[in-house]
């Protein structure tokens, strides 16, 4: 079923011209989709230009692109789910081909969890044109009415009874005008047979052999082996080196310098040595044997400890509104028994479990490029930047990605293999080693936050002060920037759901002093943790039952619109229509994941429930947990409920892996160390100081509901994540008393 | 030279004996299913059976299998029809997929020693194998369907597998 790359298609394409197969496309422009066919026999101009593709082969089998970086999100199933099913194509005759980087395709920008938010619509019409299209190819040749022919699993039946199979109508196809999009129909709902549904993914028994091709399976070409030691100190350079003792390893080939990049880091490499070998133990000793003396630059004063105060100092004072209504400032001021908390989480690093890595190959016209990555077309981009070629020249071949969360959108390492081999006239594979990968990331914020409230007679949140700083994405793309993008705000801030007539909320500005990314959920992960552990706090000042009191502050059903409150926020780029922030979805999926975990029944001593919810990638999330603290304070978490209403999904199963993949992947934010600077250097290496979850330290039970929803499709990959932390957090106080401000927890609980 | 025998065949290394066995399997056999994680025996991705056992192969010099029978994912059965196999797929544990075959290659070797693990014994055995997608409730579940297969214990004998060489 899977074939990961298309380097076949153009063997393919020359077979098929002569035996004609059809391929169809849906066009993007203008905004309105439009699908087109382009015949092989006689190329057109429409078939180049199509988005996607979807080829039916003279044999009868189906050939799927899957456009978008597969990294465990089952995309490459979701896709052919979608098609196939308005195709009426028999399940067993599909097959999937991998795209490459490639404009044509529209955005490829594997993250931001909108994969089928983006391509839903489109893959439908694609598939129901070609559905129309056999339908009229059997009706012309029995020569009765289109409206008598039906199609399904891969035969059109005519009304009479007799039939034609897809394969056998394939070379009629070829002179019948494809149909406008008007004169398709798309299937109703009720008539999906894979859409919606469980259905295993495409590449389960090849991952289950070890067949499936990752970066580092790729063996043509025939590659050697890149390690990079690159400068510790983000802006740090090679003062000198010594590649004598390296150079003397048997089987090290050369030793290349790359250079150090110019201005923002953006994506380019950070610089530094590579090794050049013919295998990769050979790589890695050499690397160990190579000394270097390096020049650390401006960041060279980065320490964790100092920039953390600082952080916490800037949101002790205020700072740039971002959203107000009423007089929250003022009320604050003259409250005498306010709750008044400051939060603190430390940067991260993605830490797919694949580290990165791609191969290259130079010719003087173009570059080939294999790569674990999220995004093709940033690799074209800034590959062809660092070889100094248009990106039109650079082919990239994405492989199957061992994890992504963002790492992988950054394409680093593709720009080092395909610099590597612009220097040696060889296909490069570089290689990352865990401690490169824990050590050079694009890290996940490092922020404070401080929120302080006044509530009212009942209970009730009267005035609200919310202050958040941390270390902006934009640093990344702009020199210098320390203000975040509006962007990153309204990532679980902007939009933050509580209901009271006084808010104000305020963001800071931070120096970053390494290089920040996007990990899995982004800021949603510090600021939910912040706002659901606040409201939990509240709800005990209030004497009060946290889920009573997070329903009752989050307020009544309605849609919520914050741009009314002189806020800038652009709903993830969705239309407010069709992605209105409905509180009573954010009330439905508490209400519901209240009722899975049986909300309010005794515990025994030393157990605790916590609940979390939180609207994140227009998807709404609640989440809770139950944990036992020992006397002694070792946690344990017990089990967690997640009630998730995403929109429509297409792949009910895969959605559930995703959710308590993604719940897990929260408690990485709670439990790890995090990543820590002094004198502008990582401190952690390797997984046995950055501490990321094991089975160990994870719920063995993660039971998912997805709320049965005809709304157009939302994320799915990252919104389980957010909510994990704070649940977790009103677990560990509803246990044991400790509240957990700062993270890690460490040994918070011990003392 | 070094002599021992992978999935039942027997192979020669004349290469540096400190190279780690994984690095072995990925570079000179094109071994791929067992995966590179860490390199320092912190995540079993690169976990394969030495004489059945389950051992990472990232931190192994060669030097140290003289002699022996390596198993590999690609060794565990024909097919993908080994028990633990059988039940990932049922279980469909795989996201990425990247720690899958460390993590089969570790419960096998789980379950031809002790056959019928309790809860608390598949945690310990399984928390040397870091999952970054989070698989690990499906983890946990499909190690206990594949307890139930009486076959599980049955069908892999990795002693037997190393004579047919
Ligand atoms: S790669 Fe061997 S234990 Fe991680
Ligand atoms: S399935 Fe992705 S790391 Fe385990």
């Amino acid at each position: 079923m899977s074939q990961y790359f298309d380097l076949t298609r153009r063997g393919f394409l020359k077979s098929t011209a002569a035996t004609g197969a059809l391929i169809f496309g849906t066009y993007l422009a203008g905004g309105a989709p439009r699908v087109i066919a382009g015949v092989l026999a006689k190329p057109s101009e429409s078939a180049k230009t199509a988005n996607l593709f979807v080829a039916l082969r003279p044999d009868g089998i189906v050939e799927i692109t899957c456009h978008r970086s597969e990294m465990g999100q089952q995309i490459r199933t979701a896709i052919a789910q979608i098609v196939a099913d308005e195709m009426e194509a028999a399940w067993d005759k599909v097959v999937v081909i991998q795209g490459k980087g490639d404009a044509k395709y529209g955005d490829q920008n594997t993250d931001g969890s909108r994969s089928i938010r983006y391509n839903m619509q489109r893959l439908r019409e694609m598939g129901a044109s070609v559905r129309h299209l056999m339908r009229q190819a059997a009706a012309t040749r029995w020569n009765v009415p289109v409206d008598s022919c039906s199609a399904e699993q891969h035969v059109v039946t005519h009304s009479s009874g007799k039939t034609l199979t897809y394969a056998e109508l394939v070379n009629d196809a070829l002179s019948i005008t494809p149909p406008e999009l008007a004169q398709i129909t798309l299937k109703k709902r009720s008539e999906w047979r894979y859409i919606n549904t469980a259905m295993e993914h495409i590449d389960l028994k090849d991952i289950v052999m070890g067949k499936a091709t990752f970066a580092a399976d790729v063996f043509e070409p025939k590659a050697l082996i890149a390690v990079v030691v690159r400068p510790p100190v983000v802006g740090g350079k090679v003062k000198s080196f010594d590649a004598k003792a390296t150079k003397a390893i048997d089987g090290v080939i050369d030793v290349i310098e790359i250079p150090a990049p110019q201005g923002a880091p953006q994506f380019q490499p950070k610089g530094g040595i590579a090794i050049i070998a013919k295998n990769t133990w050979a790589a890695i000793k050499g690397r160990r044997a190579l000394s270097v003396t390096w020049d650390d630059g401006k960041n060279g004063d980065y320490n964790s400890e100092v920039f953390k105060a600082s952080l916490l100092a800037t949101v002790a004072s205020p700072q740039s509104s971002v959203r107000e209504i009423g007089d929250a400032a003022n009320i604050l001021a003259n409250s005498s028994d306010k709750l008044v908390a400051d939060y603190y989480a430390p940067h991260l690093a993605q830490a797919p479990m694949e580290p990165p890595c791609a191969t290259a190959i130079y010719y003087k016209d173009r570059v080939d490029v294999w790569a674990a990555t999220q995004n093709p077309q940033a690799d074209m981009a800034t590959v062809g930047a660092m070889v100094g070629m248009p990106k039109e020249q650079i082919n990239v071949h994405v492989t199957m990605l061992g994890g992504g969360f963002g790492r992988k959108s950054k394409p680093d390492f593709s720009a080092e293999a395909a610099y590597l081999a612009m220097k040696t006239g060889k296909a490069i594979r570089v290689q990352w080693t865990r401690e490169d990968d824990i050590q050079n990331s694009f890290y996940h914020a490092v922020s404070a936050q401080h929120i302080e409230a006044s509530l009212d007679k009942n209970g009730a949140i009267e005035a609200y002060l919310h202050r958040t700083a941390f270390t902006p994405i934009a640093s990344t793309f702009v020199e210098g920037a320390t203000a975040p993008l509006s962007l990153e705000l309204r990532l679980g801030f902007t939009d933050n759901p509580i209901n009271t007539p006084n808010m104000k909320l305020e963001s800071g500005e931070a120096p970053a002093k390494t290089r920040i990314g996007w990990m899995r959920s982004v800021s949603n992960v510090f600021h939910a943790f912040a706002v659901q552990s606040f409201i939990a706090e509240a709800a005990h000042k209030a004497g009060r039952d946290q889920k009573d009191y997070l329903l009752e502050t989050i307020g009544p059903n309605r849609i919520l619109d914050v741009t009314e409150e002189n806020a800038e926020y652009d709903n993830y780029g969705a239309d407010k229509a069709n992605y209105p922030l409905d509180i009573g979805k954010l009330r439905h999926v508490i209400e519901k994941v209240a009722d899975m975990s049986a909300w309010g029944r005794k515990l025994p001593k030393g157990r605790g429930l916590g609940i979390a919810a939180h609207r994140s990638f227009l998807t709404y999330v609640a989440t809770v947990v139950e944990v036992e603290v020992s006397d002694k304070g070792d946690l344990k978490i017990i089990k967690s409920w997640v009630s998730i209403d995403a929109g429509t999904v297409v792949n009910t199963d895969t959605v559930k892996n995703q959710v308590q993949g993604g719940s897990i992947y929260g408690i990485t934010a709670a439990l790890s160390e995090g990543i820590t600077f002094d004198k502008g250097k990582v401190q952690q290496s390797n997984f046995h100081d950055y501490r990321v979850p094991r089975m160990s330290d994870s719920p063995l039970e993660v039971e998912v509901e997805i709320i049965p929803s005809d709304a157009p499709p939302a994320g799915v990959g990252e919104p389980a994540t957010p909510v994990y932390a704070p649940a977790l957090c009103n677990a560990i106080f509803a246990a044991c008393g400790k509240r957990i401000r700062q993270l890690p927890i460490g040994d918070q609980l011990k003392a | 030279m070094i002599t021992f025998i992978v999935n039942g065949k027997t192979h020669e290394f004349s290469g540096d004996p400190t190279t780690p066995v994984l690095w072995y399997l990925r570079d000179e056999l094109q071994l791929t299913g067992s995966k590179f994680g860490c390199g320092m025996g912190q995540c079993g991705a690169c976990t394969v059976h030495i004489n059945g056992v389950a051992q990472r192969s990232c931190v192994l010099p060669v030097s140290a299998v003289s002699g022996s029978k390596i198993t590999t994912i690609e060794g565990l059965s024909e097919d993908g029809e080994h028990p633990v196999q059988q039940a990932w797929i049922e279980h469909k544990v795989p996201q990425c997929g990247y720690c899958q075959c460390g993590q089969m290659m570790q419960a096998a070797s789980l379950l031809a020693t002790n056959p019928t693990p309790t809860d608390d014994e598949i945690v310990q055995e399984m928390s040397g194998n870091i999952c970054r997608c989070g698989t690990y409730p499906r983890i946990h579940k499909a190690i206990k369907s594949a307890s139930k297969t009486l076959a599980a214990v049955q069908y892999y004998d990795p002693k037997v597998k190393g004579e047919q060489a």
